[in-house]
């Protein structure tokens, strides 16, 4: 039996271990680690510095300009032309959000189903995603146009005698949006959906239910995290989209975003800001309600897979 | 100061962890020696893997040491310790080859390329991968990742393995094999060799000693014969194989042997672990211990080779269920005051099988009768 | 194929017909001969590429979009990366408000985004220059390259460090041997994903640009408002070509990270 030198374990030994231990989390907890906080630190400074700090001191200009006060805030009620804006805006995301849902369940649900055509419909999903908001917009352009597909082939077809005016309508903006948006709902929805455990639909057919029962018993309430993370960020998207609206929109409804472009153009700081902070705080109150909502962390994460 | 042999002694003296205010390790001391095969065995909780994580240096003890080769090394990092250790997933580093992942220990310390290969080619024959060194861990087999594992933890020569749980992920026939390996790399090596699992069979096969624990204490060690034959608590008794416990009441003492009364049959056990700390009081409910297959049939054919001439203790039953499990005929029984029990003998054509309700009188040796 | 398979399938198809669709339209009409933007095209021709490489007017911009979309890789995936590390290991509390203010560029509409940054750049000088269109572009970009750098850490298998310091390489070299490695994939990939943010990234540079530094995206912008020019049309195939060989790369970089994960 060896002689054992025993030496007590003291505080000093505790601290330097747990410096060099911090790459082996569990004992971090001690003494402060620092090393994180500086790996972090960097960015973090960089964002302050060049996004947070400036979009904070524009949003003051709200409650700064003129002087202190909040009369920007309470002037809103009355103005008229902010109503019309907001209520459009709102109207159109929610007219979008819908279409997409529509549209974009039964494209997870196919996504999710069949395994020969999955690769190739995930590719249709991800190359019109993958390609930038600019450059579908203008697609729309020319699909829309007096002289677009859909006018000539309408023509063609003996359907139409004069061209439509489809572009710069209401309707142009909706069709455009629900297109650009439409893998935000598809993606998170066939998340949700592929991990349905393919057992319990099994289990349900094996107790007598019709494809549609399962369907709307089984599936649907499974996929609802996924649905409602699909809908919070199209919504969310939807309110402050600015470059569609403009582009394909008609002249006299724009929406927010736009109204509050035209303000900085017209350097009315204050209102542009009271408008800004509007719309922050209504993306950021929908996204709180929300956020109570299992599976809707699955919502920010980018996985097309 | 290196013990003598190729291993390494380990000293674990008053060993605690705790987190928050939940012991893990509530005080363990234990002396590994030189070369020995170790498990520390115990069920989920018991604090094992914790205690092996203590000695890897990937936990800090909140309190007692751990002395390598009589050097006290809670202080030291993980990677000074010159430990090797194998992980229960095998930990393969799947973005290198099986060759780059045993290469590098030895690429940490400074190796030369051409050693390295030497050293690598060499750690492969010991554990019967030749020539599978530019594979990926991905493309081998659960078995073969185990091996490679090994094969990195000992290129370097440690004088001391860990391992923690590295069977668990493997079925049945695979472990056994691996089993029969590593108690044959533990013969050639010569290494001390530490082993943490809750299978107690793998325990009882591979180990010089075990220790096994339970709720942050070490509740016995000693060679797997001892912890079978003499348990020192109900708790190793129940653990380890299978155990008949049997209530009884204290009556005398007699030499070194208790008298205690269990279905109004006077029965006899050793008592290894109790006569000097607590003598016992005429009285006392105690609770002993025997193993199924030290049990015969008092007037059966098979005599447990532990019978003749020793004395003996008998109790009345009554056959509750036979089950023929192959090599084995399992009875349950019941004794008069209800208390089931456990018998097993060999089925043989010699031995006549005992029918469900019948009557017997079962006898067993003292010595095979333990207090706990 | 019975009717109850049959009218769902169409349906699907006619959505993905609808998604694909204008992508398409784009494609066919860069190709075009007519002067004016018309569907389908009357003739065939490269006029529109041969206007679109033969102007000054497109070409500068499309440099300045090269060398801001590089600079911002280079500045985003340095700092996201960091982060991303420093993150994983921070306590939760300083986590959730570090991962916070990191990632709501992608909740905080980008308008007023844009026109914060605007405010604050014009007091400092920044507006019309491509430093200023650089800054702002790593803050866009940042969200993926840590979202991407993240996630590849959380795949890695906590043993395997442990494995490493056991077998003698410290902690700086287990980071280098080990992680870096494991993480290269999800670093790769947010450096393709902020490229592709800056080069296609139009709001911000709408306010940023001033008359000195016009990226490609603005220069589009411009001309949509202006004259509806198919070179546009040109433009707008090459950059999808562009999107979708990055993007495509970035999928399948992902995919072979999972594959070489699971053992």
């Amino acid at each position: 039996m060896s002689e054992a030198i025993v030496r007590p374990f003291g505080s000093a030994d505790r601290g330097r271990l747990a410096r060099i231990m911090n790459m082996s989390g569990r004992d971090a907890r001690g003494p402060k680690n620092l090393v994180p906080l500086l790996l972090a630190a960097p960015l973090l400074l960089f964002m302050l510095a060049f996004y947070a700090l400036p979009v904070v001191t524009m949003l003051m200009r709200s409650v700064s300009d003129p002087a202190w006060s909040l009369s920007h805030y309470a002037a809103l009620p009355d103005d008229a032309v902010f109503q019309k804006v907001f209520l459009n805006t709102l109207y159109t995301s929610v007219i979008v959000t819908l279409g997409t849902l529509l549209l974009g369940y039964p494209v997870a649900l196919a996504l999710v189903r069949t395994r020969r055509w999955a690769p190739v419909i995930l590719i249709l999903i991800l190359l019109p995603f993958w390609t930038s908001v600019l450059v579908r917009s203008y697609a729309w352009m020319v699909l829309m146009g007096r002289h677009g597909l859909i006018n000539e082939a309408l023509l063609a077809a003996g359907l139409l005698e004069r061209p439509l005016r489809i572009l710069n309508t209401p309707l142009a903006t909706q069709i455009a949006m629900i297109h650009i948006l439409l893998p935000y709902m598809i993606l998170p929805i066939a998340n949700a959906l592929r991990q349905i455990d393919p057992s319990l639909a099994r289990a349900a057919s094996g107790l007598g239910a019709t494809p549609w029962r399962t369907f709307r018993q089984v599936i649907l309430p499974l996929s609802m995290p996924g649905v409602a993370a699909g809908v919070l960020l199209v919504f969310v998207l939807a309110l402050g989209f600015y470059i569609t609206p403009a582009m394909v929109g008609g002249p006299r409804e724009i929406t927010l975003s736009m109204l509050i472009a035209q303000q900085v153009d017209q350097l009315n700081w204050g209102y542009a800001a009271t408008l800004s902070a509007v719309l922050l705080a209504t993306a950021l109150a929908i996204i709180a309600a929300c956020y109570r909502l299992p599976g809707i962390g699955n919502a920010f994460r980018m996985n097309t897979r | 100061m290196a013990g003598a042999g190729r291993g390494a002694s380990v000293s674990l003296t008053d060993l605690e962890k705790s987190y928050d205010r939940v012991a893990a390790v509530a005080g363990v001391s234990l002396d590994i020696r030189s070369g020995e095969f170790l498990t520390l065995l115990g069920p989920s909780g018991s604090g094992k893997t914790t205690t092996l994580m203590m000695i890897a240096g990937f936990e800090m003890p909140t309190a007692g040491d751990i002395a390598i080769d009589a050097e006290s090394v809670v202080a030291m990092p993980p990677y000074r310790r010159n430990i090797g250790m194998v992980f229960q997933n095998y930990a393969l580093f799947p973005h290198l080859t099986v060759a780059e992942n045993i290469g590098f220990p030895l690429k940490q310390r400074g190796v030369a390329k051409a050693e390295r290969a030497k050293l690598v080619g060499e750690a492969l024959e010991l554990v019967h991968l030749p020539g599978y060194g530019e594979r990926y861990p991905r493309q081998l087999s659960g078995g073969q990742q185990q091996r490679v594992a090994l094969a990195r933890a000992i290129v370097f020569k440690p004088r001391l393995l860990l391992m923690d749980e590295p069977l668990g992920a493997l079925d049945k026939q695979l472990r056994e094999n691996l089993q029969l390996e590593m108690r044959r790399l533990h013969a050639d090596l010569g290494i001390t060799f530490i082993y943490v699992t809750h299978d107690q069979e793998e325990a009882l096969t591979m180990s010089d000693r075990i220790a096994v624990m339970n709720e942050g204490l070490v509740a016995q060690v000693g060679r797997p014969e001892d912890l079978y034959d003499r348990p020192s608590s109900r708790f190793v008794a129940g653990f380890i194989g299978e155990s008949n416990f049997l209530p009884a009441i204290v009556r005398g003492i007699e030499d070194d042997v208790v008298v205690a009364e269990c279905d109004g049959a006077l029965l006899r056990a050793l008592c290894p672990g109790r006569m000097s700390p607590s003598p016992l009081a005429a009285g006392e409910k105690v609770m002993l211990t025997t193993r199924p297959e030290r049990l015969r049939f008092a007037d059966g054919a098979w005599h447990s080779p532990s019978s003749s001439g020793a004395p003996q203790n008998r109790l009345s039953v009554t056959v509750t269920e036979a089950v023929f499990a192959g090599e084995r005929c399992r009875y349950m029984l019941q004794a008069g005051d209800g208390t089931a029990m456990v018998l097993k003998e060999p089925s043989s054509a010699a031995i006549r099988r005992r029918a469900v309700g019948e009557q017997a009188e079962i006898a067993w040796s003292v010595a095979d009768t333990i207090l706990v | 194929m019975n009717a109850t398979r049959l009218l769902p399938a169409t349906l699907v198809g006619l959505i993905l017909l609808f998604l694909a669709f204008p992508i398409v339209v784009v494609v066919v009409v860069s190709f075009s001969s007519a002067t004016y933007l018309t569907f389908p095209p009357p003739a065939f021709g490269l006029r529109w590429y041969s206007a679109y490489f033969g102007s000054e007017d497109w070409l500068r911009p499309t440099w300045l979009s090269l060398w801001v979309a590089a600079a911002t890789v280079v500045l985003a995936t340095l700092l996201g990366t960091l982060a991303a590390l420093g993150i994983a290991r921070l306590p939760r509390a300083l986590r959730v408000v570090a991962a916070g203010l990191i990632l709501s560029p992608l909740i905080v509409p980008v308008i007023v985004v844009a026109i914060g940054i605007y405010y604050a750049f014009s007091h400092y000088g920044l507006v019309g220059s491509p430093i200023g269109l650089v800054l702002a572009h790593t803050c866009l970009a940042v969200p993926f390259v840590v979202t991407s750098v993240s996630a590849s850490l959380a795949g890695i298998d906590p043993r395997l460090e442990q494995a490493a310091l056991s077998l003698g390489a410290t902690p700086g070299g287990t980071f280098f041997q080990v992680t870096l490695p494991l993480i290269r994939p999800g670093v790769l990939v947010g450096a393709l994903f902020a490229f592709i943010t800056s080069f296609d990234e139009l709001v911000v540079a709408l306010f940023l640009s001033g008359s000195g530094a016009v990226t490609l995206p603005r220069r589009m912008w411009d001309d949509l408002r202006f004259a509806i020019d198919p070179t546009i049309a040109a433009v707008s195939t090459l950059t999808i070509v562009l999107t979708v060989l990055l993007m495509g790369c970035a999928h399948l970089l992902r995919r072979r990270a999972e594959r070489m994960r699971t053992a």
